[in-house]
Order: C-alpha cells, then structure tokens, then sequence
C-alpha cells in the first residue's frame, strides 16, 4: 500500500514537470534538469544526515564519483545510458561503503572533518592522473535526446525529463526506505545509539549501509550532472558543491523527503534570482557582484533562524495551523499532538 | 640534507597558522558544541579592519592591536545576535548558521573593500635567518609566529584551568542546566567562549595574511587545514589543536618537497583517515567513557 | 555530556513523519509559483523587428535598431576573482566609451557578464541563461579554461558567435570541430617558445629550474619550454596548486637542485610567493615569469607591504627588479604609446577606483578587438557575419604581433616582446617575437612596424 501511494505521488509530480517543462522556456527546462540532480544528492544525505544521524560534508566526492564514471563509460564503453547511470551509481555506492567503514567509528565534527578532508581531496585525483580524468579541463561528454522523441524533441526538455525521473525513482526508493525496518532502524540509531545497540541492532552495518545509499544517490546526480551540463572536471565538485548539499538538506527540512526538493529548489533558485534583481538595480561593478553573496548569506542566516525545522518544517506547522482552524479545534499552542511522534509517512 | 631542514622548519611554522585556525575551533567546540565553520571568515574581516588601521597610521603593532580586539567583539556579536537563537535547535542548524555567515562576511568584504589583492604586512623582517652563511629556512616573522600561537594556546589552556572563568566556561559547556543551578551564567559564558574564539582567529588571520595575501576568500584553503589540525589533535583538547596544526604542517611540507604538491590534499586526507581510525576522537581527546 | 548529547542527537531528526502525499499540492504550487515568479521577473532582451532607423535593422538575436547585447562568463567573486575580476570592467568601459562616440553604426553595445565564480556547472548555467533567456548575440571573452571548455561544444551547436576567449588554450583553434570560437591573447605554448628561446640564447648551459601551475596553463607553457630549453639543462620542474598557498617544499626543492634560473608560469599571487620564499630560503635565482604572472603594477601591490616595512632590507621593488618577463600589448609606463595614452585616458574616466595595470589593459584591449570585428561585420549583421569577418582577419590594433585569424586558424596573436622589469616598469629588450605552436617551428623576430592608437580611440 505504502508503495502504490508512493508511487501514485511520483506519478502526480512527473506529470506536473512533463507539464512544467513543454510550457517553460528552455533556460527553465535547463534549470528544472539542475533542480531534479540537486533533489537526488539533497534526498540521499538528508537521509544520512537526518535518519541516521550521520554528518558528511563530502558528498561532493560521491557525485564526482558517480559523474566521472559516467564520463569514462560513456567515451570508452558506449554504453546505454541508463546503464551507465546505475553503473555510476553503483560505483558511488562501492566508494560509499569503503568511507562508511572507514567512519564507522567517527562522530559528529569528526565525521564532519573526515568527509570535508574528502571533499577536498577527492578532486585532485583527477588532476593526479589526468591522463585518464582528463586533468583540470575534464572530460566531455554529450548525450543526444532518444530517437522515439522525434528529431525536434529539444535537448533540454529531455534532460529535465532524464534527470526528474531519475530523481523521482530515488525518492520512491527512499521514501519506501524510510518506512521499512531499515528506515526504523536507521532513526533509532541515530536516536541513542547504546539504546540501538542494547536492543540488538547492528548499529555499524546500519551506519555503513546509510553511507552506502546515500552514497549511490549522490552517484547518481553526478552522472546526471554530468549528461547535464556535458562536462566533467575537478572545478565542479569542490568543497562549495558538498557545503551546498548539506544546506539545502538543513534548509529544506532535515530528514524529510520534501525537504529535499524544497532545499533543491532554493539551491538553483535563489542564487540567480538574487543575481538578476542586483542586475537590474544596475550594480554591475565588481563591488556590485559580491551583493547576491552578502545576499545568500543572509538569506541562509535568516531561514534558519525563523524557520529552525527547515522549510518542510514550516510548511507542516502551517498545515497544522490551517487545519486547527478549518476545523475549529483548540489545540493550546505550544503542544504538539501526541500522535504526531507515532506517525510514520514521509515523502 | 639543508632541505630536510628547511622542509621541517617551513612545515613548523606554516603549522602554527594550522594550529591558531584550529585553536579557535576547539574553543568554540568546547564553550558550545558547535563547529564554526564561519571562523575563518571572521578572521579575514577582522584582518581587513587592520589593514585599515595599518594604512591611516602607519604602525603595524596599532592594527593589530585593534585586529585582536575587534575579533573580541565580532566574536561576542555573532553568538549573542546569530548564535544564540540556534543553540536550543537541532546542532545541525548552527552550523547551516555557520555556513551563510560566511557567505555572508565573504560577500561584505568584497562590498566594502574589493576582491582584489591586498598586501598585509608581516611583524617582523621575511628575509631567512642565517647561522654563518647556512641559511636557516625560516625568518623572524615566523618565529615570531610561532611564539604568538603557542603563548596564545598555553594563556588558553591555563585560563581554562586555572582561572574561575574558565572553570565557568567548562562548566556551561558539559552541562548548561547544572551550572546554571550553581550559579553559573551560562549566556555569559557562551558569548566569553564565542568572543575568545574571534581573538584567536583574528591572531591567526593577521599572522597568516602576509602569506596568503588578503581577499574574500583568503582564508577558505587556511580553515579547512586548520579544522583538519583541530580534529587530528581531538576538538576537546587546545594542546591537540597545536600539535595537530605542527604534525600536519610538517607532513605535508615533506611530501610537497619530496614527492610532489599535487599529492598534498590526498596525503591530508590519508593522515586523518589513519589517525581517526586509531583515535575515532582525535590524538588528545578524552577516550569514551562508555561503550557497548 | 552523555545526556545532553543524546538530547541533541534526538533533535537531528525533524521529530514527526506525517503522511505527506497532502504535502504534494503544496509542493507543486510553491514549485509553479516559483518558476513562474522567477520566469516573470527575468529580463527577456528579444529582438524586435521594429521600425527601420537609418537602415538599421534587427538583423540577429540579440541585434536591435539601438543596441547590441553581448554576454560573457567571469569569475566575478570567489578564489579566482582577484584581478581577473577587473576584465570585464575594463572592456565595458571601452564600450561605454566606443556608446558615447556613436556606438557601432549608431547601436550601443550592452555587455552582460555573469558571474560564475570559476565553477564550471555555473558556467555553462550562466550561458545557457545569456543564450537562451537574454538572447545575447554572441559570447565575448569568456574568461578560463576549464570553465570555458564546458560551454564551447554548447555555443558551437548552437551556432553563437564565442569570441576572443580569455584563455591562452591551444583549444580555441579548432576551425573544423568549433567554427565559432576564437581565441585572442598569445597561447601558452607560443609563450613558452618565446620564453625558451630567451633563456637559450642568455642561459645557455645554466641549470633551469621550472614553478609552474598545474593545470592546462603550466603545463602548455611548459610543453613550449620544451620545445626550446634542452632537456639536460632542466635540473627540476615543480608544480603548483592555486589552492595551496604553501609553495615553501617547492622553492627549498628548487634551491636544492641548485636552479640558477627559474621559469614560472604562474599567476601574479604565486609570482608574489615564490619570491618571498625565496627571500626565506636565501635563494635568489633569475626568474622568468610568463606575461600573466608578471605585472609590476599587481606584483607591486602584492609587496607593497614588505616594501613599506621601516629598516627592513627588502623593498617592493627590490623584489621585482630583474624579472624577465614578455609582453604582447604595450608597457603600461609607455606613456608615449599611443594606445597607452588612449586607455589610460577611458581608464581615468569609467574606472577611477581601479589601478591601471595589466588586466584592465587586457579588458580594453580586447573589447578594442571586438568593435573592429563588429564594425567590419557589417551594418546589419547577422551571427554569420561575425565569424565571417574575424577569419577574413583583423588589424593588428593595439597587439605587438599579428593576429593569425583566417578560415583555417582561429588562435589570435602570434607573438610578444622579451621585457625586463626594471624600477616597477617592464623595459622591452629586443623585438618582438614571433612563432607557432609546433615543437619545431622557429621563433622568429617581426619587423613590422606596430600602427598607432586611432584619433578618435575607435577603430
């Protein structure tokens, strides 16, 4: 049951970007195929991070991961592309269980150092052996839009396509997660984590397995970053991309699923709004540019002090509200109902 | 053989500045459990405030003076405006905090003084040392800033232990509610500890900026050595901060010189893998009261 | 501690799981609305077909009766941003000058450059932006190579005039895979050949030690190198990496080698560093350092703290005395050059705030390139036209050498002068220099005379 409603909302959102995508214009569609990558980093470490109670600041590495591997497949193996997608995702994953072991036994800003110490590092391998990463200018790849789709199907659109439904299936998979026994698992372990351990959970397995499935969905939005953009290099996935994730996860609501789209969506958004409304107040200058980042920064500062439960968070409250009045039901504010802490959906 | 030497002496030195960056970490992480991550920001703007006074004046020893003590006060105005508000929250939405006061500091300082260049000055002559006519491989600068960091680490450690207020300060940091039932402010305390922390970053930004040259994003590469330091020598411990900052300064000198600096980041990275898998809490940290 | 940290580690989570496909609705409209509130408040430069002014017509995306728009890529903020922020600046200024003498044919150019803070995914979004939502004509100038990289197969299959890329990649010369791009400033491996060249005749024999950064840009001036330093003399290469500004193991390994000259193809930040640590070391070889790394005005700022120091045995200039550099645009303390004296003056006027030194030259002087192309495209242009002019060659202008633009070669200037940094001013020694990117062309002089700055400071 759970799956079928999953999977019912998966379908309402794929046809709300079908319809999105043919009426917007093509920069639109380019964002919306940005904003569907960003959403399957975002939802992986939300449920690291969230659930299980695991703090990375190295998911860049993963999605360089996953993105470089795709470059290679695609211009040595020819593979089909949504082989090569799992393929990719697959490897992240591969390299999500060797750093969850490694950090099986690390804790909060230990954790934190260690995955930043990554983020920065992984990178430069591709410079090490540039002969096979293609240095700093990357590799290059290009994906046309398939065959069924006729030969006027514009290339963006497809992508917001590809990169959207890739993005739905990982939340299907990990909505599904969340509610199963692993799901419960991971949050108790990221609850008390002696309490997990005297009632016989294997709390290292789960960790390592909560590295391992974020992992192969940061792999995942590298390899579509990758068919995105058309370009793999060490400048796209510095330590901003990992700090960026992590963001978007804490301000779109930790944990929750549509956290992860609302953190994606101000990831993609804010930054070129803020952007073009300092353009067209004519600050030009180079003092001019650096008002969107004084901007963003304040922004980051002030959503998270208003709204400490993330956008998901408020939204939910605003529900409650809502609902308290439509039906005219006076709970004291400041008590959230009981049943709260005992429902289980997420999206 | 001059070049070991030379590689070791530099490795010391550019350690101190790791050491300092990751002083104001533990400090942070000890008064408040949190992770700064806008420290090194904190410590440009400071560093900006005293290039400023350097050029009206004239006299180096003015802005730093006027460096340190405006790290004191930026320091004590982030935690009670910004912080304060998210220590109650989840830990998490601190560090988020963290993260867009950055951007934030990061963008103001373009605003205010430009991206470009600027030349900061260092306290003492940069030309090497000689013994004879054997160059030493370090200047007088660096030793002063060697000096700066460790006398700065050990008033820290002392304070912590010796003086009530730092008694105080460890006491709002294991456990607010008793120590406010003991009499302790505990607000006080945070914004004390908050307001350290800026007077240590600022000590690190100046000493730092002559080499690193001052713009936004100066010390973005600095901080995250520095927290690497920080957690190498355990976050819990100002001493680990310092041995840290040096272990990993020297380590790095010696495989930028002997096997090339594109493996430096990789070797960073191979460093703290090893020692978080024998220490999980760092060098220095205290070991875990409990497990299962 | 124990308790509160498990308090606290409670508080990660969000504290409740409601079902949420109610939640979906809300996703969606917030996610309409925000497309549709940014899509509105976007600024869309169509070209209108409106009436004729004095046979102007809208002749290609991004060409009005009024104006030209033009887009470009720069590191605005961020670690790339200092001194290559002040390009972009600098062309405008040139087109605010070239708007206020009558524009090109009577249509002034509007140049919008975004910033994308050196990170490639920006960049091909910030294009994509200027392609398709503000309809630019053609990309100018975008600024990186591997930022660059990512936005040349997009703009070629979108047929988009990308001009006079900032970047010294052999890359940009690839007529028959990418039409529509064009270099401009001297590549890294013509430089390298020059250079090399230099250090042959002078140093021959000498032990060479080379600093260069380690990407794209040391590398290819590294190959050039190659191609004229013998290998025997080559007693160490080390590499560098921006992000790491402790050059101190490569310097101590330099010295160790017993280098007596070093080559640097650096950036003027580690031109800065490797001579103050050099200073630490008490090594003080010659140093050769690429055009880019050498700009006495960026260098002096650089050092202008230890130049201030009181008592101290160094000084700013001191510290850039004797460095051998090459130039392919006019010494910037040339006042008697006539192009000097023409953007010095459009500097003094639209950029006060900003020192006049290399990178502003830079942005003047190819924005200067950019109205000669455009002006020889013709009244009406259509994107077509653009190309078409560039390959049918340009005037030199204010470059010391000839541009290489024909149907068949699309890298811009072909050589540059040997300088010597003398009192915080580059001093040429000898002519210019001219060659190709092969390992075995010559490096030959040019004899040709350079022309002069035009009356009007437009082409």
């Amino acid at each position: 049951m759970t799956l079928l409603r999953h999977l019912a909302a998966a379908a309402v959102l794929a046809l709300l970007i079908v319809i999105l995508s043919i009426k917007l214009s093509a920069f639109r569609d380019y964002q919306i195929a940005e904003i569907g990558c960003y959403v399957a980093a975002v939802a992986g470490l939300t449920m690291l991070v969230g659930l299980s109670g695991q703090i990375s600041l190295g998911h860049g590495a993963f999605m360089a991961i996953g993105a470089y591997a795709t470059g290679l497949m695609l211009l040595h193996l020819h593979w089909p592309l949504e082989v090569v997608l799992a393929a990719s995702a697959l490897a992240a994953a591969l390299s999500g269980a060797v750093v969850g072991v490694a950090a099986a036994r690390l804790r909060g800003p230990y954790l934190a150092g260690a995955t930043l110490m990554l983020a920065v590092a992984l990178p430069t391998l591709a410079i090490r052996y540039a002969g096979l990463f293609g240095g700093d200018q990357g590799l290059s790849v290009t994906i046309n839009t398939p065959g069924f789709l006729g030969p006027t199907f514009p290339l963006t659109r497809w992508q917001a396509w590809l990169t959207c439904g890739c993005a739905l299936i990982t939340l299907v998979v990990l909505a599904n997660l969340a509610r199963s026994r692993v799901g419960r698992s991971w949050r108790a372990t990221g609850d008390d984590e002696v309490a997990a351990a005297l009632a016989g959970l294997n709390v290292a397995r789960l960790r390592v397995l909560a590295f391992v499935v974020s992992a192969a969905c940061a792999g995942l939005a590298g390899a579509l970053l990758a068919v995105t953009t058309s370009i793999i290099s060490p400048g796209a996935f510095t330590l901003t991309l990992s700090i960026a994730l992590l963001t978007g996860a804490v301000l779109g609501g930790l944990g929750t699923l549509a956290g992860a789209v609302w953190g994606s969506l101000v990831l993609v958004l804010v930054p070129t709004y803020v952007t073009d409304v300092a353009a067209s107040h004519g600050l030009s200058s180079s003092a001019g540019s650096n008002i969107p980042v004084a901007a963003y920064g304040v922004v980051l500062v002030v959503v998270m002090l208003v709204f400490p439960d993330g956008i998901q968070g408020a939204v939910r409250r605003f529900r409650q509200l809502a609902s308290r009045v439509l039906t005219l039901r006076g709970t004291p504010r400041g008590r959230a109902p009981a049943s709260e802490h005992q429902e289980e959906g997420s999206t | 053989m001059a070049e070991l030497g030379e590689l070791t002496l530099g490795g010391i030195s550019v350690g101190m500045i790791y050491a300092a960056i990751g002083l104001s970490l533990v400090l942070i992480w000890r008064a408040t459990r949190i992770l700064n991550y806008a420290q090194g920001g904190m410590a440009m703007l400071t560093t900006y405030i005293a290039l400023t006074v350097v050029s009206r004046t004239g006299s180096y020893w003015a802005g730093f003076a006027v460096a340190l003590m405006a790290g004191l006060v930026l320091g004590g105005v982030i935690e009670r405006t910004v912080i304060r508000p998210a220590e109650n929250k989840p830990p998490l939405n601190a560090i988020i905090v963290t993260i867009g006061l950055l951007i934030f500091l990061e963008g103001l300082a373009g605003i205010i003084y430009g991206g470009q260049f600027r030349s900061f000055p260092a306290a003492f002559s940069i030309t090497g040392l000689h013994i004879g006519s054997a160059a030493l491989g370090i200047s007088a600068n660096d030793v002063f800033v060697a000096g700066a960091v460790l006398a700065a680490a050990a008033l820290l450690a002392a304070g912590f232990r010796y003086t009530s207020a730092g008694l105080r300060l460890r006491a709002a940091a294991f456990s607010p509610p008793v120590a406010r039932l003991l009499g302790v402010r505990v607000g006080r305390m945070l914004t004390l500890g908050w307001a350290l922390a800026g007077l240590i970053g600022a000590l690190a930004g100046v000493l730092v900026s002559p080499s690193t040259f001052l713009y936004p994003n100066s010390m973005d590469s600095v901080f995250v050595l520095g927290f690497t330091a920080a957690v190498i020598g355990g976050l819990d411990s100002p001493g680990g901060a310092v041995a840290g900052g040096l272990i990993l300064g020297v380590a790095l000198n010696y495989v930028g010189g002997y096997l090339g600096s594109d493996l430096v980041p990789l070797f960073g990275l191979a460093a703290l893998a090893v020692v978080l898998m024998i220490r999980p809490s760092g060098l220095f940290s205290p070991a875990p009261a409990r497990q299962v | 501690m124990n308790r509160s940290h498990a308090s606290r580690s409670r508080a990660y989570r969000s504290h409740s799981y409601t079902a949420h496909r109610a939640a979906l609705p809300v996703i969606a409209a917030v996610a309409v609305l925000a497309m549709v509130v940014s899509a509105c408040s976007s600024s869309s430069t169509g070209s209108s077909s409106g009436s004729k002014g004095g046979g102007l017509t809208a002749s290609a995306p991004g060409i009005t009766t009024t104006t030209i728009t033009i887009g470009s890529h720069q590191p605005l903020t961020g670690v790339a941003a200092p001194g290559y922020s002040e390009i972009a600046p600098a062309s405008n200024a040139y087109f605010s000058y070239v708007n206020a003498h009558g524009g090109i044919y009577g249509r002034k150019i509007v140049y919008k450059y975004l910033d994308d803070k050196y990170d490639p995914t920006n960049t091909v979004s910030v294009v994509k932006q200027l392609v398709l939502q503000d309809n630019v004509y053609a990309i100018f100038d975008g600024l990186g190579t591997p930022t660059h990289l990512a936005v040349a197969p997009y703009l070629n299959s979108q047929k988009v005039p990308d001009v006079f890329v900032a970047s010294g990649c052999e890359c940009w010369n690839a007529p028959s895979s990418w039409p529509q791009t064009f270099g401009w400033q001297l590549d890294y491996v013509r430089e390298g050949k020059i250079l090399g060249s230099y250090i042959k005749q002078h140093f021959a024999g000498q032990k060479i030690g080379y600093f260069y950064q380690n990407d794209e840009f040391g590398q290819d001036g590294v190959k050039g190198l190659d191609a004229e330093i013998p290998h025997a003399d080559v007693v160490s290469r080390q590499s560098y990496d921006p992000t790491n500004i402790n050059v101190g193991p490569q310097v101590a390994a330099l010295k160790a080698a017993g280098a007596k000259v070093v080559v640097s193809f650096s950036v003027p930040a580690f031109t800065a560093l490797l001579r103050l640590n050099s200073l630490k070391l008490g090594f003080s070889p010659t140093l050769v350092v690429s055009d880019v790394g050498a700009d006495p005005i960026t260098l002096a700022g650089l050092l202008e703290a230890y130049a201030k120091q009181g008592g101290a045995t160094v000084s700013g200039n001191q510290l850039t005395q004797g460095i051998i550099t090459d130039g392919y645009l006019p010494t910037l303390g040339d006042a008697s050059n006539s192009w000097i004296a023409l953007f010095k003056k459009i500097h003094d006027q639209y950029l006060p705030k900003l020192p006049f030194d290399g990178n502003v030259l830079f942005g003047e002087a190819v924005a200067y390139t950019f109205v000669q192309a455009m002006l020889k495209a013709g009244k009406n242009p259509t994107r077509a036209d653009l190309v078409t002019a560039i390959q049918g060659g340009l005037p030199q202008g204010p470059v010391v050498a000839p541009y290489a633009y024909s149907a068949t070669v699309h890298a811009g200037m072909t050589g540059a002068y040997i300088g010597v940094i003398k009192n915080g001013a580059i001093v040429q020694q000898g002519p210019v220099l001219v060659t190709d990117t092969s390992p075995t062309g010559a490096v030959t002089s040019y004899s040709g005379t350079p022309p002069a700055a035009p009356a009007s400071g437009m082409p």
